[in-house]
């Protein structure tokens, strides 16, 4: 009987023939935490008493929820995670690094077939490049940092056929944002998705991240795709290992096909206050903006900031609407500095703040007032999750939030295309 | 191992951001103080209303949202025996084991805010000594079990040393 992805990297881990449904102890490729819950993180370690973690050229730190700190108890928490890095000789990417899901794939700390952990719940982000990948807390972290093992119940795999290729306009944040309206928030808890068909294949690697990066928000464990040629060029110069790429079996056992015809897809908006209260963003054109966000682990590549450049190009962002963008790494921002797309962004009248989370997760960088609606590239859009209750969030594809930036309303990209 | 006290209600889809929101993340240094935002947004009396032992009820997908064992432990600082909701997303469902706060479940359309539980974790029960009946808890997988038995996953490693799960 075949295996699926899962199955498969699962298996490899834990040396054993393990299925959907087993409980197994598997060995980790590597662990990393972020600076929001580091400070938890470290605290559970310590009181295991176990001293020095198992390896830490398979750990890191990636400071990008409070990049920079902007008072004095986050940047102590900060201060918690530098001190212990240091005392064990693990790598931190400090403030100004970007987002740990880009940063770390990007310096190829792993890759295909690899299984990895990390203090955040949207590392599922890289099971677009063929990593068993997913969030984990505090005390799960602390353990896998003591013993570098995890146990894990193999899950069950939806596999996805995403049939067709996406139209003009229509990205791979609106097929996500689809996909997640119609399994539900908690369509796939417990589960993997597992997504292919052409519409994957012929989408670049950049864009792949955008669909893994939401596989937590229908509840799955891991969103995993296979490592196809473009995945492996991605790597080339990133990372000295050879790449280990799983492939599902032919005869893998699924425990649901969904079929998607992606070539009549129309841009997407999730509306407030549920990642899964998606429509056809046609359904709420016209609404008033007063804030646009494009970034974070979803949508802050290079390939997004020039997919709103690309909109925002010789125009100029409506008087009264805020555009914020926050590149995902380091590598968007400089990237992005040479090919002209963060000039464009700036002369059209975007704030640039620095490579990080941004206000994503209602900390800094940008928090709405009461009664204001944002339009945002990023996950989650429930209610006080940008820092304001009182504040409604509307997600939507980067180009989205540009037209929508240059209107003072939610508005179609495909009219500025 | 039995729990005793009274439910707190509420509907389905609690993500993290209710259970412990956004804007109070700087005090969480503070776990006594972090904790009194607990369900705030939902609940602003919750962290001042709960007694040692009692219950947060829910529907479907508790918990869904974010990595953060905050969520867990915020409820856990205010002694709640336990959260018991029809369905829990996974890593709000493992934190909670793993900071040993019991998370089950159980169908709770029926149960009331005030309802006086017992839960039984060895036998799977919930009794609900106001409406005087019984519910049924869906198991735990026997390493959850041991994990909770230990009262966590810290004081498993601390007794163990490692994982002794199987």
């Amino acid at each position: 009987m075949g295996k699926t992805i899962a199955e498969k990297i699962l298996s490899a881990k834990s040396g054993r023939d393990a299925k959907a449904g087993d409980i197994v102890l598997a060995q980790l490729d590597f662990v990393y935490g972020v600076d929001s819950i580091g400070s938890l993180n470290i605290q559970l370690f310590k009181e295991m008493g176990r001293g020095r973690v198992f390896d830490p050229a398979r750990c890191a730190f990636v400071m990008d929820h409070m990049a920079p700190a902007h008072n004095a108890s986050y940047a102590r928490m900060q201060q918690i995670v530098r001190e212990f890095c240091q005392e064990q000789g693990i790598r931190v990417y400090d403030v100004g690094e970007g987002i740990s899901h880009p940063v770390l794939i990007e310096h190829g700390h792993f890759g295909p077939g690899d299984l990895v952990v990390g203090t955040d719940s949207h590392t599922c982000t890289n099971g677009a490049v063929n990593v068993f990948s997913t969030g984990v807390g505090s005390s799960d972290w602390a353990a896998a940092m003591v013993s570098g093992k995890m146990w894990f119940r193999v899950p069950e795999t939806v596999r996805f056929e995403l049939r067709g290729r996406l139209p003009r306009g229509t990205y791979s944040k609106d097929l996500v944002l689809y996909l997640v309206g119609r399994m539900g928030a908690d369509g796939l808890t417990y589960q993997s998705a597992e997504l292919g068909g052409e519409a994957v294949e012929s989408m670049s690697v950049e864009a792949r991240f955008t669909i893994s990066n939401m596989a937590i928000e229908m509840g799955a464990k891991v969103g995993l795709m296979r490592a196809d040629a473009k995945v492996r060029e991605w790597f080339a110069g990133r990372s000295g290992r050879p790449l280990r790429p799983v492939e599902p079996d032919p005869d893998a056992r699924y425990a649901r096909v969904v079929e998607v015809d992606v070539s009549r897809l129309e841009p997407q908006v999730a509306k407030p206050h549920r990642v899964d209260n998606v429509g056809p963003l046609s359904e709420v054109e016209g609404t008033p903006i007063h804030q646009a966000f494009i970034g974070t682990c979803t949508n802050g590549r290079l390939e997004d900031l020039r997919e709103a450049a690309a909109i925002l190009r010789g125009r100029r962002v409506r008087e009264g609407v805020r555009l914020i963008v926050n590149p995902a790494s380091r590598e968007a921002l400089v990237e992005g500095m040479k090919d002209g797309t963060i000039q464009t962004l700036i002369e059209a009248g975007a704030l640039l703040n620095p490579p990080g989370c941004g206000m994503c997760p209602g900390i800094t960088g940008g928090i709405p007032a009461d009664g204001e609606n944002v339009i945002s590239a990023s996950n989650r859009n429930f209610k006080g999750r940008m820092g304001n209750p009182n504040a409604s969030i509307y997600l939507a594809s980067p180009a989205s939030v540009a037209a929508s930036a240059l209107e003072g309303r939610i508005a179609d990209p495909r009219r500025y295309l | 191992m039995r729990i005793s006290g009274r439910a707190h209600v509420f509907g389905d889809d609690v993500n993290t951001d209710y259970i412990i929101a956004a804007r109070y993340r700087d005090k969480a240094l503070n776990l006594k103080e972090f904790a009194q935002h607990a369900m705030e947004d939902l609940d602003p009396e919750f962290s001042r209303k709960v007694q040692p032992g009692d219950f947060v009820v829910a529907g479907r997908n508790f918990g869904l949202g974010s990595s953060r064992e905050w969520a867990p432990r915020v409820l856990k600082e205010l002694r709640v025996g336990g959260v018991i909701a029809r369905g829990f997303a996974r890593i709000f469902f493992r934190n909670a084991i793993n900071a040993g706060l019991p998370a089950v479940e159980a169908d709770t359309s029926g149960i009331q805010a005030g309802d006086e539980l017992e839960l039984d974790l060895e036998r799977g029960k919930l009794l609900n000594k106001t409406q005087g009946h019984e519910l049924s808890v869906a198991p735990l997988p026997p390493v959850m079990i041991r994990i909770l038995r230990d009262g966590g996953l810290v004081e498993h490693f601390k007794k163990y040393g490692d994982f002794q799960v199987f």
